[in-house]
């Protein structure tokens, strides 16, 4: 027995199984792309999310096709969004398996292999057509979460200074300063991510590394904090662009 | 030339192309990349406005006629800057190579400028083809494409000791100026191919070369932005920029636009259509109109006529020594983009 469903199903017929398949839509907004800093679910990139079962009583499998703005996309962040989603999707309770497959990309079969296997990234490509990799993805992602962590500096302070907030007041506020906001829990998240406090009690602005941005510092950080945001902009918006065209949304 | 309002605008398309991506052309045993790669760029095209697409037929090989058509005819354009791009690894007779570039600029030799180009991991052969094109064509520069494919190897940096052997032979042989593509489409399997690190070593290493970095390292425009601050020869490319933003996301563009005006500033900032991807007609006369779309945007630097006129053309015309009629020239001549030779007498 086979259920497809393309988008999240309404609660309704099938219940149970439709309860399961939007527990792996759920999971899978965890998975973000690491250059975009959003999650696989609001960029379009699940192309599918599939139950099959072997019998009644036996559970799930789930099934999830990944899609990605082109056939040339970066096969590192590729592998990563594909293997974080294997992360994710495993943890929902009432699956026995789960499979993960991208689609449609120059790199498909190594890197759906690799993570099937649970390989790192050089294994994974080792041999295949697609070329040699020589490194491992965790220092890709550690550069890519201190650019979200600046691009999310931006996000939250920049609406304080435009309210008037001056460079003295932004360099000695913590985090519990900053009214709430998705964006400022995203910025708790991404300072977690790096290991950087993230209490209410904390800094609001640090740099990557943690350090607290001075007030002298602070308009060229917050300068720079700005670009950073900018790119991701450019970037998801040619990126959305472009699966749009592909996919005919 | 474009004409607006009484403004006369010279216009150097600073890069574009003169493709072959036909099925006949697709390397056997490799056809899926050679096909995803055209796909890929027509998806780009679609970024463009609707009355501009191709079917993608007619996107993987235009005619001679319907280039010289839609570039200078329909597109404004005063002269036009080949880049090549080989992709001999998915292109039997390569995607766009000097030699087919040339083939145009051998029948219309007042319209175009024609860049060669050179891959360090080619060797010796490699070093002859180069010289023998950048002397057959009179090349002042050259495009690098640093995540092309070639053997088993996934892509090179400029700092590679062979890319600095030829560099070094290209300021012999009198290139000034390096495009290097620094943006989409295609990626290194694990390096971050945006990285414009590289970029930044050899322009501090080579004060005698111009380094053009094509799409602004799209994604990572800020990466550019802040390496561009520091170095004096190293320029904005805006293909890509203008023709994957202006229409579909004017708000991106915006924000792209005023952090390329902060950072680098429109001496330094040059108009290419990235041909046949986009036609230039629709980008020319969208730039030359263009203004932030509201005061959110305040704090940014302006662009005005002079600004727009320089970006569209005067930059491109000083780094190549192309002669710009009295009508579109600037009142006062101006800082701002200069072939390598002048900068360096200015400075001594």
């Amino acid at each position: 027995m086979s259920i497809s469903f393309l988008t999240r199903p309404a609660a309704g017929n099938g219940a149970d199984d439709a309860e399961v398949v939007g527990r792996v839509w759920e999971a899978l907004r965890s998975v973000r792309d690491p250059e975009l800093d959003a999650d696989v679910v609001s960029l379009d990139f699940v192309a599918s999310v599939e139950l099959t079962s072997t019998g009644p009583g036996s559970g799930h499998v789930a099934h999830v096709s990944l899609r990605l703005p082109t056939y040339f996309c970066a096969p590192n962040f590729a592998f990563l969004m594909v293997a974080d989603a294997w992360d994710a999707v495993s943890t929902v309770d009432g699956l026995v398996d789960v499979e993960v497959v991208l689609i449609d990309h120059f790199a498909s079969e190594a890197i759906n292999a690799g993570v099937a296997a649970r390989a790192g990234f050089v294994s994974s490509m080792a041999g295949t057509e697609v070329g040699e990799a020589v490194s491992e993805l965790h220092e890709l992602r550690r550069t890519f979460t201190e650019r979200a962590l600046m691009a999310g500096t931006d996000l939250v302070v920049r609406p304080l200074m435009r309210d008037g907030a001056t460079p003295e007041q932004v360099a000695a506020m913590t985090l519990a300063d900053a009214p709430p906001s998705a964006d400022l829990d995203r910025l708790r998240a991404r300072r977690q991510e790096l290991g950087i406090p993230s209490e209410d009690t904390d800094p609001l602005v640090v740099d990557p590394s943690g350090a607290t941005v001075g007030v002298d510092a602070l308009p060229l950080h917050l300068r720079k904090a700005r670009s950073y945001q900018v790119g991701v902009d450019a970037n998801t918006s040619i990126c959305r662009g472009q699966l749009a065209v592909r996919y005919g949304l | 030339m474009y004409e607006k309002n009484g403004e006369k605008y010279f216009v150097v398309d600073s890069h574009m192309h003169y493709w072959d991506a036909s099925p006949e052309n697709w390397v056997e045993g490799a056809e899926q990349y050679a096909k995803g790669w055209i796909e890929c760029f027509h998806a780009y095209q679609g970024l463009g406005p609707a009355e501009t697409h191709q079917p993608i037929e007619e996107f993987q090989r235009v005619s001679e006629d319907q280039l010289m058509r839609e570039v200078f005819e329909e597109g404004y354009v005063d002269k036009a800057i080949f880049q090549s791009t080989y992709l001999r690894e998915w292109y039997k007779n390569g995607f766009n190579t000097t030699e087919r570039n040339g083939s145009l600029f051998e029948k219309h030799p007042d319209k175009f400028i024609v860049n060669t180009r050179f891959d360090p991991r080619d060797g010796d052969k490699g070093m002859r083809e180069f010289e023998e094109n950048t002397k057959r064509f009179g090349a002042i520069g050259a495009k690098l494409y640093t995540a092309e494919w070639n053997g088993d190897s996934r892509g090179f940096k400029l700092t590679d000791p062979e890319a600095y052997r030829f560099l070094e032979r290209a300021q012999e042989l009198g290139i000034k100026n390096i495009h290097v593509h620094k943006g989409p489409t295609i990626w290194p399997l694990d390096k971050d191919a945006f990285d414009v690190s590289d970029v930044d070593h050899a322009a501090t290493d080579f004060q005698g070369l111009n380094f053009i970095v094509e799409h602004v390292g799209l994604p990572r425009i800020e990466d550019f932005c802040f390496m561009a601050t520091q170095e004096p020869n190293v320029y904005a490319g805006l293909s890509v920029v203008i023709g994957g933003l202006m229409h579909a996301r004017p708000k991106f563009f915006a924000k792209v636009m005023g952090e390329l005006l902060f950072w680098v500033g429109e001496d330094k900032m040059t108009f290419g259509s990235d041909y046949n991807i986009w036609t230039p007609r629709w980008q020319i006369e969208g730039l030359v109109d263009w203004d932030y779309p509201s005061d959110e945007f305040s704090d940014y630097p302006r662009l005005g006529t002079e600004g727009k006129k320089k970006i569209l053309g005067l930059n491109a015309a000083k780094l190549y020594g192309i002669e710009v009629p009295e009508e579109c020239r600037l009142p006062a001549p101006g800082e701002g983009a200069q072939l390598v030779d002048e900068r360096e007498v200015a400075q001594a």
